[in-house]
């Protein structure tokens, strides 16, 4: 089995639009969208009947007891993130809670106790011999990569051994999701923006990447925006060693597609057809995978 | 020599973790005694620097080689500062399989540390 | 008229008027509506809370940038006091401390500062110092005020640099305030909206846009805070962002539309109210939108 990973450094490069439509391209049976803070996937990724949901535990918060609670004020005076309100009784706001546990330490009364906190849903879809994972994480939380990889888990346990190809759409950034969005992957599509900010993002994700051993791909989204950034992105994959999958247009009948819960590989269009070119261009390294030659 | 290598089940014949941090669990391998047992990780359930607390674990088992496919920086950092050496896990292979090649020689020491983030 | 109204009790405000702008998602045009705000309101100030990614700067390109370091509190062990009981260890939940090879481990970028190792520890071997995760710049640019926000690479939480942007945001001239928010709806961007008088919601005109619209709007539900949508990149055709908007309520404060020229404008970071007499009008009218939709100030106090 291969995992493709689709990531981008920053958010709203195209991340899920090119993914959805290499779902539909490649046939790939197994996906997941590992992007927790603002999933898109399922938007477009239809053709699946009704998911399992379980509740995500996120980071255990403090929980103040209102009958033991004497309103001393300890908890407030030492919590370090403003996250008691004060009051008869005093009580947690889970907004603000860090959970380090300091307050249930200093609780004369041992009123606070760290409670499991919900902090998002689960859903997989799983029929046949096709799985889709994803996840939302609650207004207000942490991102976290524990989620991500609870995702990535999920749809791994739900698929049969026959499914050559995975694809999982990335969260955006460098951080923790984005590592734990690499973790077994084979290869990464990175898409990137021609913009000033959008080339620095691509470094810093290139950078961790790397750290992966996975192979890595870059193509350019929105290209014709600024033909000599993404011309720049271009020359920075060549000095780099980086493979340059190839570049796509700014489609206005993309987001037409998009907004009819389709992919752009299910309709004619320019980005759809560039979306394709890129496919076939990176259809080697998957088949190629971590230890080809 | 204690040999631990990151699990994804708990069984005998268990395949290696892809993740270090969230492994379900550690195999330690005792090659003086001839014993394995499974360590279960805690880290796997926790929300932020798992590569540390799983790191610690595998100090704490009294292990000083380590084998994994890949680690990142904190962890490595706990590993190395207790003299842990790491090698680097052939893929497709179980990890009983991975700590006999090992024994042979055949295993490369990790040479790519990846850069860990350090959020929640 | 909305409700609300919990900020009002800042009496440095002298009448300033907080505007935050946000985004489910990067990349829909929050700093570029933020940006143009507060260059068309001048004398105003900028405020840039996503310390993470900052690009407000890149336009501005501020004089003067002032740097101030921003410091958290990091625990520093006194080895000769430390007998390795290693409660600490256990107790902090951010696993920041570990312990190897008879001495302890502190992992800076995963201390989120609670000092409860400090306090657990039974032989005070654990003080505190302080530790430097970015820092905060301000500038001029013509008569905006810039203030920006650097997280240093690897950080974990640029909470304490949004809270430091926040304190400052009062002090400069001019009734308009511009909070460029960090994306999502995450505990960040809470913190970057705690005290705005009105929120202005940026949203792309696409299906992935008003799914996150929904998600940012939910946030600004739950801080009770009047709020206004801009539309950003629309096109001819169906609209969910807008859709959404009309289905709760959500007054249109502008709908800009796709235009290339204003991408390439963007990508090379030059500010639109400046390049083109269409951008400052439009502008200008979004301004006096907000305008009419922020409530009175002085309305809310006590």
């Amino acid at each position: 089995m291969r995992q493709l990973v689709i990531l981008s450094g920053k958010g709203g490069t195209g991340k899920t639009t090119v993914a959805s439509a290499l779902i539909r391209l490649s046939g790939a049976r197994a996906c997941a969208d590992c992007d927790v803070d603002a999933p898109n996937l399922h938007l477009v990724n239809r053709h699946y009947s009704s998911g399992e949901t379980a509740p995500y535990w996120g980071l255990p918060l403090a929980d103040i007891d209102p009958v033991l609670c004497t309103a001393c004020g300890e908890c407030e005076v030492n919590c370090r993130f403003g996250a008691i309100i004060p009051g008869a009784p005093h009580r947690v706001d889970p907004y603000a809670c860090e959970g380090c546990g300091v307050c249930v330490l200093v609780c004369p009364t041992d009123a606070i106790n760290m409670r499991p906190h919900e902090a998002g849903t689960m859903t997989l879809y799983a029929q046949e011999n096709r799985v889709f994972s994803t996840a939302q994480l609650r207004t207000g939380a942490g991102t976290s990569g524990l989620l991500v990889s609870q995702v990535k888990k999920r749809m791994n346990e739900a698929m049969k051994e026959d499914i050559p190809l995975a694809i999982v759409d990335g969260s955006p950034g460098i951080g923790c999701p984005v590592i734990a969005t690499l973790s077994g992957a084979d290869v990464t599509l990175i898409v990137a923006e021609p913009s000033l900010s959008g080339i620095s993002d691509l470094e810093r994700i290139v950078k961790t990447a790397r750290g992966f051993g996975v192979r890595i791909a870059v193509c350019v989204n929105k290209a014709n925006i600024n033909p000599e950034k993404a011309e720049q992105i271009r020359r920075y994959c060549e000095r780099e060693t980086l493979f340059f999958a190839g570049v796509i247009p700014y489609d206005p009948l993309a987001i037409e597609a998009v907004n009819r819960g389709q992919t752009i590989a299910d309709t004619p269009c320019p980005s759809g057809k560039a979306v394709r070119e890129i496919y076939r261009n990176i259809l080697p390294l998957l088949e190629r995978g971590q230890t080809g030659v | 020599m204690k040999i631990a290598v990151p699990v994804e089940g708990l069984g005998n014949d268990t395949a290696v973790s892809a993740s270090f941090g969230r492994a379900a669990g550690f195999l330690v391998f005792d090659n003086g005694e001839g014993t394995t047992k499974i360590l279960s990780n805690d880290a796997a359930q926790s929300a932020g620097g798992a590569g540390i607390r799983a790191a610690q674990t595998v100090v704490d088992s009294g292990a000083m080689i380590l084998l994994t496919p890949q680690c990142g920086g904190n962890a490595a950092k706990v590993l190395l500062a207790a003299g842990v050496k790491l090698y680097k896990t052939q893929p497709d292979v179980s990890a009983s399989e991975n700590i006999k090649r090992f024994l042979r020689g055949e295993l490369t020491e990790l040479a790519e540390i990846h850069e860990g983030f350090h959020g929640h | 008229m909305p409700k609300s109204m919990r900020g009002f009790t800042d009496t440095d405000r002298m009448g300033r008027k907080t505007i935050a702008v946000l985004s489910g998602k990067g990349g829909t045009g929050k700093t570029f509506v933020s940006v143009n705000l507060a260059c068309v309101s001048a004398p105003s100030t900028y405020v840039d809370c996503d310390a993470e990614e900052p690009n407000g700067h890149l336009y501005f390109k501020p004089q003067g940038f002032r740097a101030q370091k921003i410091d958290v509190p990091l625990p520093r062990v006194d080895s000769a006091r430390c007998d390795g009981c290693r409660k600490c260890v256990d107790f902090c939940a951010y696993h920041a401390l570990a312990w190897a090879n008879g001495s302890l481990l502190v992992f800076d970028e995963l201390c989120h500062g609670c000092a409860g190792c400090v306090m657990v520890c039974p032989n005070h071997a654990l003080s505190e110092v302080r530790r430097n995760i970015g820092e905060i710049r301000e500038g001029m640019s013509g008569r905006v005020r810039v203030l920006s926000g650097f997280l240093n690479p690897g950080e974990a939480s640029g909470m304490p640099i949004i809270k430091a942007l926040l304190e400052r945001k009062n002090g400069g001239a001019g009734e308009f305030i511009f909070v460029d928010c960090p994306p999502g709806s995450s505990c960040m961007v809470s913190e970057s909206v705690k005290d705005a008088d009105y929120c202005v919601l940026v949203a792309e005109p696409t299906l992935f846009g008003a799914h996150n619209l929904k998600m940012v709007h939910e946030l600004v539900k739950l801080h009770e805070k009047p709020c206004g949508a801009v539309l950003n990149k629309c096109l001819p055709g169906d609209d969910p962002s807008l859709d959404y908007c009309r289905a709760e309520g959500i007054p249109i404060l502008a709908r800009i539309p796709f235009d290339e020229e204003l991408g390439l404008l963007n990508s090379n970071a030059s500010i639109a109210v400046l390049e083109s007499e269409r951008y400052r009008l439009l502008f200008r009218e979004l301004l006096l939108e907000i305008e009419t939709e922020v409530p009175d100030a002085a309305a809310g106090h006590p």
